[in-house]
């Protein structure tokens, strides 16, 4: 990171890479929020200026669009360190974590939170190169330690599986209720 | 004595004791994982809470609070990495001294400095609650807004170096609150048509996504890292506690900066810290050998940072006023079981009060007790890898967000935070704010329009004691950081020359 001698520190005292496009990306995300308002706020007549529901919308809106305008204007007359595509990406990348989460909780309610847990937790750990016997061990042990802590023993209210309909009466409702 | 009585026989029960039990060595757990800490853990923690009633569940997410610093100062001292942000400067000094071969006595002195702050803090606020239930009925509507606000102009401006970044995402969390159906016109507010908008943006998917699930993407976007151990040495921790006293001045005055601090909403920990360092290193005999491993620089560290905790329940209890991101988090328990802090609480269930603050004391002596026993044991959860930790929060966050209705939705929304805050992280923006905005920005609003209705002029909403003083503290926050933002363009300028 560079650092640009003559900023005081109200600004920042250097800049990260990717730091001014999610600067960027926030300015036009507020500003096309502040271009809804008529739409998306009621403003009603002989009502107190404090009494009227756009009043906090437009606050917060405006201070968004301000801070973030001189952010921008600010960040970009910093030194540019190399790296702002190879950040972006990072954040790209986590979205493959993301969607292997949101894959273990659209899993829960079909095999059942118990399954669903070993098989994330022992598919996570093998995806982030942990693959020794110790290391399976412990992801299926945390599973299990999660789903006896919270499911069987806080009764957390997580559904049962779909899959435990195929389970005999008595052990379906063990199954439904604990794990 | 009627009081103590009331608010013994309020914690003398077995969940209140376990919950004491559970928050406090799970805290010190969590605080010695580097890459874990408070937030986190009671991110994960608040659904569940909302099960147990609010003396249990707060007992609860107190422990983790008030215990992490002091286990945050082992990976500070041992291997040169905090384990939370506010054991940042405990580093300075007591990575030094672990390097000089007296890892031992710096853990000793962490611990005995923090128990010592932490114990000042809590008999501080003890001695002065009488007086704040009689100051605290004081506070109206407006008063509330502006100690609200001036908890928003705080956590701005005391973010130097981000204050424009902070800024931005405290307006961004008072927006998120305002979406849905407003509570008083009932119309809709950038719901764009969804129901799912209509109920607003819940606080703890927001927690968990911007705390848990972003730091679980931060970490699996990271390397592992292998800290060396060192050698710590089988001597026991007794002898440091005595050794404290040699340093009382120090300690005194850094949980004296801590107390100060965490009652004003927005500082926290980290202004404490610095004050403290700052006035340790001022008063020292050997200034020079700060950052060298003064034993001085780590106990000022330590004991302002351990102050704050109690010190922070007071805006929290007394006004219903967060300082800070995690009592932030606490204040949706007393909200679920529709406890409202603020002044009534202050001033009519002082057991309560007073009772959260018993189990501070017993929640530090648990502490120090479990650490002066189990260190070389906890030195071992240091050795998680990361990525696999990563993996941990991700499951445990799962609990949270899924078990409050059971809502795919919910999993997207946590999961937008989720990136949100992990590309914060990686820029180094604060987070804080943004719950701040969400649990601040809701409260004025409700409180200016109660307090509008009641003033001609915008002048009589200042004219009551308090409220000017208020007034008077945002107008210096404000003031003095353009002052400071004056002279440091001034100093750079003329060092350019």
């Amino acid at each position: 990171m560079q650092e640009d001698p003559d900023a005081p520190h109200v600004f920042p005292i250097g800049r990260k890479p990717g730091e001014l496009l999610f600067a960027a990306l926030i300015l036009l995300f507020s500003g096309l929020l502040l271009a809804q308002i008529g739409w998306q706020t009621t403003w009603l007549p002989k009502k107190a200026l404090a009494a009227q529901p756009r009043l906090w919308p437009a606050i917060s809106l405006g201070g968004m669009a301000l801070f973030g305008l001189l952010l921008w204007l600010k960040t970009r007359n910093i030194t540019r360190t190399p790296g702002r595509w190879r950040e972006a990406l990072c954040w790209v990348k986590s979205l493959e974590f993301v969607g292997w989460y949101v894959l273990y909780v659209a899993a829960i309610p079909v095999i059942g939170y118990l399954l669903a847990t070993i098989a994330f937790c022992l598919f996570m750990a093998v995806r982030l190169g942990y693959r020794s016997r110790q290391a399976i061990l412990s992801a299926i042990g945390f599973a299990l330690f999660v789903v006896l802590t919270f499911k069987t023993g806080f009764n957390v209210k997580i559904p049962g599986g779909a899959l435990y309909e195929l389970a005999p009466e008595d052990l379906r409702y063990i199954l439904i209720r604990y794990f | 004595m009627d009081l103590l009585l009331s608010s013994i026989d309020i914690i003398a029960r077995w969940d209140v004791i376990a919950a004491l039990f559970i928050g406090s060595i799970g805290g010190v757990l969590v605080g010695a994982l580097p890459g874990v800490g408070a937030a986190v853990a009671i991110a994960i923690m608040l659904p569940a809470t909302f099960m147990l009633e609010p003396i249990v569940g707060l007992t609860a997410l107190l422990g983790v609070y008030g215990s992490s610093m002091f286990g945050g100062a082992i990976p500070a001292i041992l291997v040169n990495t905090p384990g939370t942000p506010v054991n940042a400067l405990t580093t300075y000094d007591g990575f030094p001294m672990t390097q000089r071969g007296e890892a031992r006595r710096a853990l000793g002195l962490a611990y005995s400095a923090s128990f010592f702050g932490g114990i000042f803090a809590i008999l501080c606020l003890m001695i002065f609650a009488p007086v704040l239930a009689k100051v605290a009925p004081m506070f109206g509507a407006r008063e509330i807004f502006l100690a609200a606000l001036l908890g928003i102009v705080l956590v701005v401006v005391t973010h130097r170096g981000q204050v424009l970044a902070a800024g931005m995402l405290a307006c961004f969390g008072i927006f998120l609150q305002t979406i849905g159906i407003e509570g008083s016109a009932y119309t809709q507010r950038f719901t764009f048509g969804q129901s799912w908008l209509q109920n607003g943006i819940d606080l703890i998917v927001v927690v968990l996504g911007l705390f848990a699930i972003s730091q679980a993407l931060v970490l699996f976007l990271d390397e592992d890292k292998n800290f060396p151990m060192p050698h710590v040495g089988k001597k026991g921790f007794f002898h440091t506690l005595l050794e404290l006293r040699h340093f009382k001045r120090v300690a005194t005055v850094g949980s004296g900066f801590g107390v100060i601090c965490g009652m004003i909403p927005g500082v926290g920990e980290f202004m404490s810290q610095f004050m403290s360092y700052s006035y340790a290193q001022r008063t020292s005999k050997t200034p020079e050998t700060f950052g060298k491993g003064n034993p001085e620089g780590l106990i000022a560290s330590e004991a302002a940072n351990n102050s704050v905790p109690p010190a922070a329940m007071v805006p929290l209890l007394a006004l219903g006023i967060p300082g800070e991101e995690l009592t932030a988090m606490m204040l949706s328990v007393f909200y679920v079981h529709n406890v409202i802090p603020g002044p009534a609480l202050f001033a009519n269930q002082m057991d309560f009060i007073l009772a959260l603050y018993i189990c501070l004391i017993l929640l530090n002596v648990i502490v120090v007790a479990f650490l002066f026993l189990a260190t070389d044991t906890l030195m071992k959860v240091m050795l998680i890898p990361n990525r696999f930790l990563g993996m941990m929060i991700m499951t445990f966050s799962l609990i949270g967000v899924y078990s409050l209705r059971n809502s795919l939705t919910d999993i997207f929304v946590a999961a937008g935070f989720g990136v949100f805050g992990m590309i914060l992280k990686r820029l180094d923006w604060p987070t804080s704010p943004v719950i701040l905005g969400i649990v601040l920005g809701g409260l004025m609003e409700d409180k200016l329009r109660t307090a509008m209705a009641r003033v001609r002029s915008p002048l009589e909403f200042i004219e009551r004691p308090i409220a000017m003083v208020l007034f008077a503290m945002i107008v210096a926050a404000v003031g003095i950081h353009f002052y400071t933002l004056w002279r440091d363009t001034r100093t750079s300028k003329e060092e350019g020359k």
